[in-house]
């Protein structure tokens, strides 16, 4: 009984939580959102609310929902997606402006710096759409970002040529999985295992070189410019956000919506998930599952590759040690919570972008919450979305099984 | 299209799946191919569709011998085949699964949807079938998508189809169906193989029957010839069809169970309101179409499932909120439906897979330490007395053919005290002698005093046990009737139709 009504509880007790901590006990003052930029057409005037105000209305618009879909379960009904993301964006909204009451928050930086730290995220996701959906566990999604991290930047280094580092980094990335998929597919070893061996793997063959190999000649790549699009550009928020940016981004909103319409509205689509879904069914129909799982994984790691390349030529223009952090399990974790769809999983990764971008532009506004609290409260939100909205989350059938014929 | 097979011979290590088997299927002709479980039946039409390779032999069609690399390769050559277990994708949609691996194209591969439901609505047409070529395949109860899997094989145009254990998930009436069906595609010229160890059924439907036995071809037979006749060739030796017993002399009410529900974890009711009871010394056998809470409920009673209502007494004590561990120490003896997952340990030995149940307890074990010998003669003892056959108790049971494992589970579910006796899928799997040898056990519990519940989804073995019939159907017991009801009326009681 209770199970049924884990996300309407889950909803009232971040309900509560809004009204409470940041409308009852929060802090005095305004909050001021700032929505234009010098170079825009026109500005938009700074967005002014009271802080404890505005968190007691959308506590209770929160609380509503909560009560709402309550009522919806009672009635044998599934509260819908779209309610959540309502919810969720509403949340969000109350606890920023609690976080910067009595400052001022540029939400054009904001959203810029969260678009900039989701690219390598968004990339990982994808590269681990693909594999996973044809059937094979990609764990090395950190293995993969960091490998065409390391080889954008001394192949841009070497060549002078960025784009050159681009192409290096995918075949980089492409190269890890393909390791992947050889100990997998071909010799059916743990995938899970292989992925983490080749984690490890790709850190320390990177330090190594780094360290013992490269010099300033080798690595020192630059940065990829800025491509402007004309008029576009100075659209409000939007401007700077979608059209002011380096191809590396660019490329991953197309790569976003090729993969995407390849994956449901191809017939390559539908063999890879077939196979990811259903080896044997696939294999009588004559599809060549071992082949299939080679492709999905290799162009997975491509792309992951590629989001590895922003590290180095789209951010800080240099390859530094374990430059990657971790991101590649954050990458794995947006896919998890994205339901192993591209756009779901690109959704995840930006938010996730959203949540570290958040408690470094609070920090400079200077908001009274400690910056420490600010880093933890989305992932904490993050955990109880996962725990508590996702309900039955499952992957493709087939994903870590390897295919044994006959 | 006429289909030769010629010498066929498969071999896996040093076992001989197919040794030199010859089977000619005339156009038009539905022919079967009888055989126990592991007779190589499975194994030959996996050479015929090109998932194994034979070491020698050929296959001819009209007369022409074809190499088949791979499954590609035989349905381009015309041959389909409707899988025992359905080779199809559970979260795709009819239309997906049937356009698999020859998908109409837009062009640049767009997927071609309209075309593909077009084909779908056609074939399912032609045969009456009704299929919604956007609905998923897991929505569909198991006889439409045996019917998603014939549209698979007729839209690429097969012209032999071979049905491969078709009727192991269907209900009567869909098997009724199911054999109209195949007379249809066998006037529209198509060449069928038809595999099953059912007698009833094949004398129902074939043309011509072939016998295979161990590897090899045994005989072939009319449809007109005998069930006895067709066993004796199937098994190579003359076989007991019905189960030898006394009449039932049922005492008290051992087990009692009243209005027991049960919902699974989406919520959907899987047990609604059942009411039964077994009396001591007699069989109660539980008939239905797999999936309609017959599972549930044998777990229920062995406390595997929570979240019940209403109760289940044995003997006077409750047993709901039990632990499975109680429930056993209460006198239940299990035999589970799956016994390789939930029946034994595989990478166990015989010896350890007998004291599971009381490795924690005298005589077996005292203080923290297993008395080895004890067990040693325990298991020794038990394996002469089900005549389980291996190379020792040290064997690892994962090694044991299903019938001996099936042994090795009843001697440990037989060897306690028992106050019931539940088994479910007694003889899932197993060939004809131990299927036997399991039945003669179960009568001999119940001859002993004990209160038997079966539970089984093969319609033969539940009238040949079975003292009296309770028929579930979507979670309720619809009703419980003698064993010698007409087998139609059975039927349509598995069907949830209450005349």
């Amino acid at each position: 009984m209770i199970r049924a009504y884990r996300t309407p509880i889950v909803l009232g007790v971040i309900a509560l939580i809004v009204i409470v901590l940041f409308g009852v006990i929060g802090s005095e003052g305004d909050s001021t959102f700032r929505i234009s930029t010098s170079g825009d057409f026109f500005t938009v005037p700074d967005f002014v609310l009271p802080s404890r105000g505005t968190a007691l209305v959308l506590g209770i618009v929160l609380l509503a929902i909560a009560a709402a879909s309550a009522l919806l379960v009672r009635r044998g009904g599934r509260v819908r997606a779209w309610v959540l993301a309502v919810f969720g964006v509403l949340a969000v909204f109350a606890t920023l402006s609690w976080a910067i009451a009595g400052g001022t928050l540029p939400m054009t930086q904001l959203l810029q710096g969260s678009l900039a730290l989701a690219v390598p995220l968004v990339f990982g996701a994808l590269g681990g759409v693909l594999s996973e959906r044809v059937g094979v566990v990609n764990i090395a999604i950190e293995g993969q970002l960091l490998a065409g991290a390391f080889s954008s930047a001394v192949v841009a280094s070497l060549t002078g040529n960025l784009y050159a580092g681009l192409l290096a980094a995918a075949v980089a990335g492409a190269l890890v999985s393909l390791v992947l998929a050889v100990f997998a597919i071909t010799y059916i070893v743990d995938q899970v295992i292989v992925g983490v061996v080749l984690n490890v793997l790709v850190v320390g063959l990177t330090s190594f070189l780094h360290s013992a190999v490269l010099d300033s000649a080798s690595n020192s790549p630059g940065r990829l410019p800025q491509i402007e699009i004309p008029l576009l550009a100075q659209i409000p928020l939007l401007g700077p956000l979608l059209f002011e940016q380096t191809l590396i981004i660019y490329l991953m909103f197309i790569a976003v919506a090729i993969v995407t319409f390849a994956l449901f509205r191809t017939r390559w689509g539908l063999r890879l998930r077939a196979v990811g879904e259903h080896p044997q069914a696939a294999d009588t129909v004559g599809i060549n599952v071992a082949r299939t799982r080679f492709m999905g994984v290799t162009l997975g790691g491509a792309l992951a590759g590629l989001g590895g390349a922003f590290f180095t030529l789209g951010s800080v223009g240099a390859f530094s040690q374990e430059m990657t952090a971790g991101q590649g399990y954050i990458a794995l974790a947006a896919l998890i919570f994205g339901r192993w769809n591209p756009i779901l999983a690109t959704l995840a990764a930006l938010l996730f972008g959203f949540a570290r971008n958040l408690a470094s532009v609070l920090g400079i506004v200077g908001s009274p919450v400690p910056s420490q609290f600010l880093l933890m409260l989305p992932y904490v939100v993050t955990l109880i979305a996962v725990a508590g909205l996702a309900g039955k989350v499952r992957g493709p059938a087939a994903a870590g099984t390897p295919y044994i014929k006959g | 299209m006429q289909l030769e097979l010629r010498g066929i011979t498969k071999r896996f290590g040093g076992f001989t799946a197919n040794d030199a088997i010859d089977v000619v299927v005339e156009p038009g002709q539905i022919h079967a191919l009888l055989g126990e479980n592991g007779a190589g039946k499975s194994t030959l039409m996996n050479v015929l569709y090109g998932l194994y390779r034979a070491e020698e032999g050929a296959i001819l069609l009209d007369g022409v011998e074809q190499h088949f690399s791979g499954p590609g390769d035989a349905m381009r050559a015309g041959i389909g085949m409707v899988h025992q277990h359905f080779m199809l994708v559970p979260v795709f949609t009819v239309a997906e699964n049937v356009m698999l691996g020859h998908e109409p194209t837009k062009g640049a591969g767009v997927l071609d949807l309209e075309t593909a439901r077009a084909r779908v609505r056609e074939i399912s047409a032609r045969f009456g079938f009704d299929l919604d070529p956007d609905a998923r395949i897991e929505d569909l109860p198991v006889g439409v998508q045996q019917r998603v899997e014939i549209v698979k094989a007729l839209s690429r145009d097969a012209k032999v189809l071979v049905f491969d254990e078709p009727t192991a998930v269907l209900t009567p009436q869909e098997t009724d169906e199911l054999i109209g069906i195949m007379r249809q595609l066998k006037e529209q010229g198509t060449s069928i193989v038809f595999i099953s160890h059912k007698l009833r059924e094949v004398r129902a439907v074939a043309d011509v029957i072939t016998v295979i036995r161990r590897g090899k071809v045994v005989g072939s037979a009319e449809p007109t010839a005998s069930s006895q006749e067709l066993a004796s060739l199937m098994v190579g030796r003359a076989v007991e069809l019905t189960v030898q017993k006394q009449t039932a002399k049922p005492g008290d009410v051992a087990l009692s169970i009243r209005g027991l529900s049960a919902r699974n974890e989406q919520g959907t009711v899987t047990l609604d309101g059942v009411d039964l009871d077994i009396h001591r010394g007699e069989i109660l056998a539980i008939a239905g179409v797999q999936g309609n809470g017959q599972t549930e409920l044998a777990n229920a009673i062995i406390g595997l499932l929570g979240g019940l209502e209403g109760s289940i007494s044995l003997e006077g004590r409750e047993l709901i909120g039990r632990s499975v561990k109680q429930v056993l120490d209460a006198g239940v003896g299990f035999v589970p439906e799956d016994r390789s997952h939930d029946g034994i340990v595989k990478e166990f030995t015989i010896a350890e897979n007998l004291i599971l149940d009381r490795s924690d307890r005298e005589p077996f074990a005292s203080g923290l330490s297993l008395k080895l010998g004890t067990v040693r003669e325990f298991a020794e003892q038990k394996s002469r007395e089900y005549d389980v056959r291996s190379q020792g108790i040290e064997t690892k049971v994962g090694r044991l053919s299903g019938g001996n494992q099936q042994k090795v589970v009843l001697a440990r579910e037989l060897s306690r005290p028992l106050k019931l006796f539940i088994a479910s899928q007694p003889t899932r799997g197993l060939d004809v002698g131990s299927i036997q040898f399991v039945h003669e056990q179960i009568v001999a519990t119940r001859d002993a005093g004990v209160p038997v519940l079966i539970v089984s989804t093969e319609l033969d073995e539940v009238v040949a046990l079975a003292d009296r019939i309770a028929v579930m159907y979507q979670g309720r017991i619809v009703d419980v009737v003698a064993p010698d009801t007409s087998r139609e009326r059975l039927g349509s009681l598995m069907a949830g139709v209450v005349a």
